[in-house]
């Protein structure tokens, strides 16, 4: 005995410690993986020796180690050791180490359970304290539970410092078992008065927490916060208190009342910035709850707006600080008023534009974020103007492209509703294209596009801009970094196509976009500028025949026959086939225009028709033409049989004669009249049909029309032509102009009035600031509502192919796919857990018969659903088998050997040097109640036939240390061989059309589940893919390890399922249909 | 998940090195090991001069740059970024009064003595004493308590032969 000590005092004097441990690894940079595994190694030889030094020495270098980043979850046990030593030094390691390492899935906690507990009764308060500070990070419910007691008995500990650790350690144990929380209440509630600040504020701390979970259960105690509200200076106490009361005032509005005074007086008085921001933001916070501020009558709101105004003052005050972290948090509270009081930021305007300038960029972000919110009809210019300087001094892309982007948002929000003039913001747009290297040229182009169709009056002028781009194509193209700004042109290309009408110089126009060089644009813009070439040339042709200028519209023609060649050459599939098309086209007409016939007429006829922007709801109101039964039948409903001649049947050799059933013969008018009645019902419960609601079509037929159009109004003030690329700034200079105009008319005007009603009430406000309605736009976009009355012409759209789109619902096409598309995934994971269930079932039919008499200490669960197929396909031949082992008996079992009796076709893989016969030892021990997995591997020769290989299971039981042996069965399926391989379409029917698969065919009666459910099953049990579904039809496919083709056809029509399959290798597809068969027998 | 002051707290130095990690949340070593490395990387990333706030994922992180070391906060939505700034700044005045005047190397070679000093400040995420007195009181009186276990305790008493 006294040797053995010896030898450990003597070991540890040559272990290294802590600090060694570190230096060492400091010293190994380059190797330091290596090092550490070495060390890892000595402390496992240290952790098995009986000394508690070393023990305790060899956990602390774990708990570094684990904060590296290396798994130490296998010295845990150790860990308790070191926890439940007595000496102080090494408790407060092994309780530091269990708190770092630990969490609930930590299986030998519940080891811990009677340790914490003698340690929180121990007389040593320090002692009482490692452990409370542990518990707090590793409590789990089983340990919430079971030392509640404990705990709740030591808030009343005579020390504070006890008091203090167990009130706050009490907030995690409610978290983990609240059916603590009733019995401690009392005690906690206690505690709020307790005589140490300490203690004080932890309560306050924990009833906080508890209250921003479930206010409504701590109403009954705002009087007594009420009270250390007005009382306690420590402000860590107070904003607690402070967030406590923001999260009670929505259920009782009378605090909010109460709260203002003590809130206004800590705002004007204190001097830490934390507990300002924290009154503010509970005041805005207060502002936000439904929208009401504390106090609904009305006397006591205009005194909270006062203070609301205050805490705005103060913000400003924070942003203007010069500590950054002050300034971040005040834009942030200010976006937070901003949603419901925009006005009280809107008048910080200039405060904001210069946060913009700010070097740090997530200030200027912030800033960005609250322009958002604050631009008005009156402000737009001006911040946009701004924002484009800094767009121009912006350095790093990102900031650029953010700013960008949030420009085209301020403008385009809400429908462009603060925009007053296009004319500047196609400029903007113009000018946002000469950034460098950004990469929103997609969004510019969509903002033009967007606007050229909906605002009518603006096209000239988008038009001209337009054709300066194309013009000047080669500014956007030269540059390799400014590839994404070339998506402009796309919009360029179209805009002046497709209102060629309002060109200036159609022909040059159209030498600009047939230029050898839009050959290197990528291939979608080319074919807009082919297509967008040919209604150019159909306005052309239409000018030059109206001047009886012949050779001009021939020399037209052969300018396009001379350039477009360029075009049929593309390698891009889209531009070749426009370009040819037209190619010819323009041919044909050449010969025509050769004979002296007029074409223009029909050239233009080929594009014409305007594109309407059409609401989402328009087809709503359409009048269903006198006569037209909507829900009567065209034709003759379909039977379901007319399904199945639809499938490719070609592909499978033989097809089993079909059940045609002529059930759709008569239909009398009762069963007509119910089924209408149903579907009725059900498209007024799916939120993708549009209801034909009697009301919308009265207002339709009363609607006069032209009336309630909203007219474009063309503000002549400003000029219609700007020569070259524009300055957006002068619109800024026009608007003002434009505006001061406005107010001088207006002005007049209510001169005027006001002496013709002499002696009325001619109170008139016109000297007062301008307010948003009076600002009149000089443009306005077409608004598509649910309001806006049709116009004549778009009542019913017969001819235009392109309104005709817009009014299909797209949610129809949507609708039919997502539900069958989600179902399966939620199905499958299901099944797996049936699955399991009954796999679990058959082990335990099979354990029974190995021992029929004796109780089962051990469970084995062989997921069969979850042999796992290790993807080896150049091997082909490894299966690895997971196998959970459950100790189900009270004692620790150990020394647990796995054998299976091999057979000529599969062998379990052992380590080198064992025989043919020797078990494989798990390499774990389980404790009561643990379970664990484990992975085997087997070879196989061959795949195709499914297998069963005996094994047995031998252990010994600690305490009595008697052998135990468990026999089971290991069942391989064919599908198990199986993977879930992907497969194209093509592919498959490739693979179908080779010929050298072998089919066979089976039939399943009396399957009762929907089709997708049917798949859903083979593909989870069987490692199926879909490759192709129609309707009642679906093709399968998948492949064995082995590299065999699976692939099968299943089709169903009532109950009856038919499965054809082909498979290079018949055994295995006859193996594999029979499992099939299996699976759906036994449900 | 529930509402926790104090999520998680980290230190690293400027390298990206992990110096110390206290986890008020249950997470998985895997989730740690992932939040840590993408929160370092981030805040790496950023500009000396830029505030000490960002929004990332659900949380609010919240850190300050001492020398070489970053300490680091992860903090609910509504939860105050000054009041967590502030307890960075205790923690590292705890550390300096300790060590004296701390440095990185302290807290690698003491790393137990920061997690304890941490561990008597914060509980659970919430602050526990707001009193640095208290604090320093209680580590010493611990430590002190650690001297006299481990002071009697030569190897020779050990063989037994005293």
């Amino acid at each position: 005995m006294a040797l053995k000590i010896v030898k450990g005092s003597i070991d540890r004097m040559f272990d290294k410690n802590l600090q060694d441990l570190v230096r060492g690894i400091r010293n190994h940079k380059e190797d330091e993986a290596k090092y550490i595994s070495t060390c890892i190694d000595e402390i496992k030889q240290e952790l098995k020796q009986d000394n508690i030094a070393v023990k305790a020495n060899a956990v602390c270098k774990l708990t570094y180690l684990q904060m590296l980043g290396y798994d130490v979850s296998w010295a845990a046990f150790n860990i308790v050791e070191v926890m439940s030593s007595s000496k102080f030094t090494y408790k407060r390691i092994g309780y530091l180490a269990a708190s770092q390492c630990f969490h609930e899935s930590t299986d030998v906690i519940m080891l811990t359970t009677n340790q914490i507990r003698k340690d929180l009764s121990s007389p040593n308060q320090y002692d009482t304290g490692v452990a409370l500070t542990g518990l707090s990070c590793f409590v789990t419910p089983d340990l919430a539970r079971d030392l509640a007691n404990d705990i709740m008995t030591l808030m009343s500990h005579t020390k504070p410092y006890i008091r203090k650790k167990a009130v706050l350690i009490m907030y995690k144990v409610f978290l983990k078992y609240p059916e603590s929380l009733r019995p401690a209440f009392p005690r906690l509630k206690e505690k709020l008065e307790d005589p140490d600040p300490g203690v004080q504020s932890a309560a306050v701390n924990v009833i906080c927490e508890l209250a921003r979970r479930n206010p409504k259960n701590y109403l009954s105690l705002a009087p007594l916060f009420f009270k250390l509200m007005t009382s306690s200076t420590n402000n860590w106490v107070l904003i607690k208190i402070i967030k406590l009361f923001g999260a009670l005032t929505p259920l009782e509005p009378r605090l909010g009342k109460k709260l203002i005074e003590p809130l206004t007086n800590l705002i004007h008085s204190t001097s830490a910035m934390s507990l300002l921001y924290e009154c503010v933001n509970t005041v805005i916070a207060g502002h936000d709850v439904n929208g009401s501020p504390f106090l609904p009558p009305f006397s006591l709101a205009l005194f909270l707006f006062l203070r609301f105004q205050l805490c705005v003052q103060k913000l400003r005050i924070l942003i203007e600080d010069s500590d950054q972290n002050l300034k971040y948090l005040g834009l942030l509270a200010m976006s937070k008023i901003l949603k419901t009081h925009p006005k009280s930021v809107q008048s910080h305007k200039d405060l904001i534009l210069q946060c913009l300038d700010d070097k740090d960029e997530s200030i200027r972000l912030r800033a960005l974020d609250l322009l958002y919110g604050m631009v008005s009809k009156k402000n737009l210019m001006e911040i946009v103007k701004k924002l484009m300087l800094h767009v121009d001094k912006a350095e790093g892309t990102t900031y650029r492209d953010e700013l960008l982007t949030k420009i085209i948002d301020i403008c385009s929000q809400s429908n462009y509703q603060y925009i007053t003039n296009f004319e500047w913001y196609i400029s903007i747009l113009v000018e946002l294209t000469r950034l460098e290297g950004t990469r929103h040229g997609h969004l510019i182009a969509s903002q033009m596009l967007d606007v050229a169709i909906r605002v009518k009056a603006i096209r000239v002028f988008a038009v001209a801009q337009m054709a300066t781009l194309l013009d000047n194509a080669h500014l956007m193209t030269g540059n390799v970094q400014r590839k994404g700004i070339c998506e402009v042109l796309y919009a360029a290309a179209w805009i002046c196509g497709e209102f060629s009408e309002h060109l200036e110089n159609p022909m040059q126009t159209l030498e600009a976009m047939l230029r050898p060089k839009v050959a290197t644009l990528p291939g979608h813009i080319q074919a807009v500028y082919v297509q967008n070439a040919a209604k150019l040339f159909a306005t052309l042709l239409k000018n030059q025949e109206g001047n009886t200028d012949r050779t001009a519209a021939q020399e037209t023609s052969q300018l396009m026959i001379d350039r477009l060649p360029l075009f049929v050459q593309s390698a891009n599939l889209e531009v070749q086939e426009r370009a040819s098309c037209i190619l010819q086209l323009v041919k044909y007409i050449q010969k025509l225009q050769q004979k002296d016939v007029e074409v223009a007429e029909e050239v233009i006829a080929l594009f014409a028709g305007e594109l309407n922007p059409v609401a989402p709801k328009a087809q709503k109101k359409v009048p269903v033409p006198e006569g037209l039964d909507l829900d009567a039948w065209i034709n003759e409903p379909p039977s379901e049989s007319e399904s199945e001649d639809e499938q490719p049947k070609a592909i499978f050799a033989k097809e089993e004669p079909k059940h045609s059933r002529a059930r759709h013969t008569e239909v009398d008018e009762k069963e007509l009249a119910k089924r209408r009645e149903a579907r009725k019902q059900e498209q007024a419960n799916n939120p993708f049909y549009i209801k034909a609601s009697p009301s919308s079509q009265k207002v339709y037929q009363e609607a006069p029309g032209v009336e309630h159009i909203p007219v474009v109004q063309i503000d002549l003030s400003v000029p219609l032509k700007v020569p070259g690329l524009p300055m957006s700034d002068q619109y800024v200079k026009l608007e003002e102009e434009r505006r001061q105009k406005e107010r001088v008319e207006k002005k007049k005007k209510e001169k005027k009035k006001r002496k013709e009603k002499r002696g009325g009430r001619g109170k008139k406000h016109d000297s007062g600031p301008e307010s948003e309605e009076d600002i009149t736009p000089a443009h306005m976009v077409d608004i598509v509502t649910e309001e806006m009355p049709l116009a004549d012409s778009e009542k019913l759209p017969v001819r235009s192919h392109r309104a005709a789109e817009a009014l299909k619902s797209p949610a129809e096409d949507g609708d039919a796919e997502s539900p069958a598309s989600q179902e399966p995934k939620k199905k499958s994971s299901k099944e797996k857990r049936e699955k399991k269930k009954d796999k679990d079932g058959d082990r335990k039919v099979s354990v029974k018969n190995g021992n029929p008499t004796r109780e089962t200490a051990l469970w084995m669960y062989i997921y069969g659903a979850e042999i796992d197929i290790q993807g080896n396909l150049q091997d082909g031949s490894q299966v690895v088998v997971s196998v959970i082992f459950e100790n189900k008996c009270d004692n620790f079992l150990k020394t647990m050997e796995f054998n299976v009796l091999d057979s000529l076709n599969s062998k379990l893989q052992r380590p080198e040097g064992s025989g043919p016969h020797d078990g494989l030892s798990v390499p774990f021990q389980l404790p009561p109640g643990v379970s664990n997995e484990a992975r085997f591997v087997f070879t196989m020769q061959s795949i195709v036939m499914p297998q069963k290989l005996k094994g047995t299971l031998t252990f010994i039981i600690k305490d009595s240390s008697t052998h135990e042996k468990l026999d089971f069965k290991l069942h391989f399926t064919c599908s198990s061989y199986l993977i879930t391989t992907p497969c194209y379409s093509d592919a498959f029917a490739k693979l179908l059309e080779s010929g050298d698969l072998k089919c066979s065919s089976v039939r399943l009666e009396g399957v009762n589940m929907p089709f997708h459910h049917l798949l859903a099953r083979i593909c989870f049990h069987h490692h199926f893919s879909v490759v192709e579904r129609i309707d009642s039809c679906a093709s399968m496919y998948s492949r064995s390890i082995q590299g065999h083709h699976v692939c099968l056809l299943v089709k169903t029509s009532g109950q009856t399922v038919s499965i054809d399959a082909k498979c290079d290798e018949p055994t295995l597809l006859g193996n594999v249909l029979d499992e099939i068969k299996q699976t759906f027998s036994q449900c | 998940m529930y509402k926790n002051s104090i999520n998680f707290m980290l230190l690293f130095s400027r390298q990206g090195k992990l110096r110390l990690q206290k986890w008020y949340v249950p997470l998985s070593d895997k989730e740690r090991k992932k939040i840590s490395r993408d929160l370092v990387q981030t805040i790496l990333a950023r500009k000396p001069k830029m505030c000490s706030f960002l929004e990332w994922r659900d949380l609010k992180i919240v850190y300050k740059r001492y020398a070489s070391l970053y300490f680091c906060c992860a903090v609910e939505d509504q939860d105050n970024e000054l009041i967590t700034l502030e307890i960075i700044h205790r923690y590292v005045e705890l550390l300096d009064k300790y060590f004296g005047s701390v440095c990185e190397l302290d807290i690698i070679f003491n790393f137990e003595k920061a997690y304890f000093i941490l561990d008597e400040f914060l509980l659970g995420g919430e602050a526990q004493e707001t009193s640095k007195k208290n604090v320093l009181k209680a580590i010493e009186q611990a430590d002190l308590l650690q001297e006299e276990a481990e002071a009697p305790r030569s190897v020779l008493e050990e063989i037994g032969l005293t």
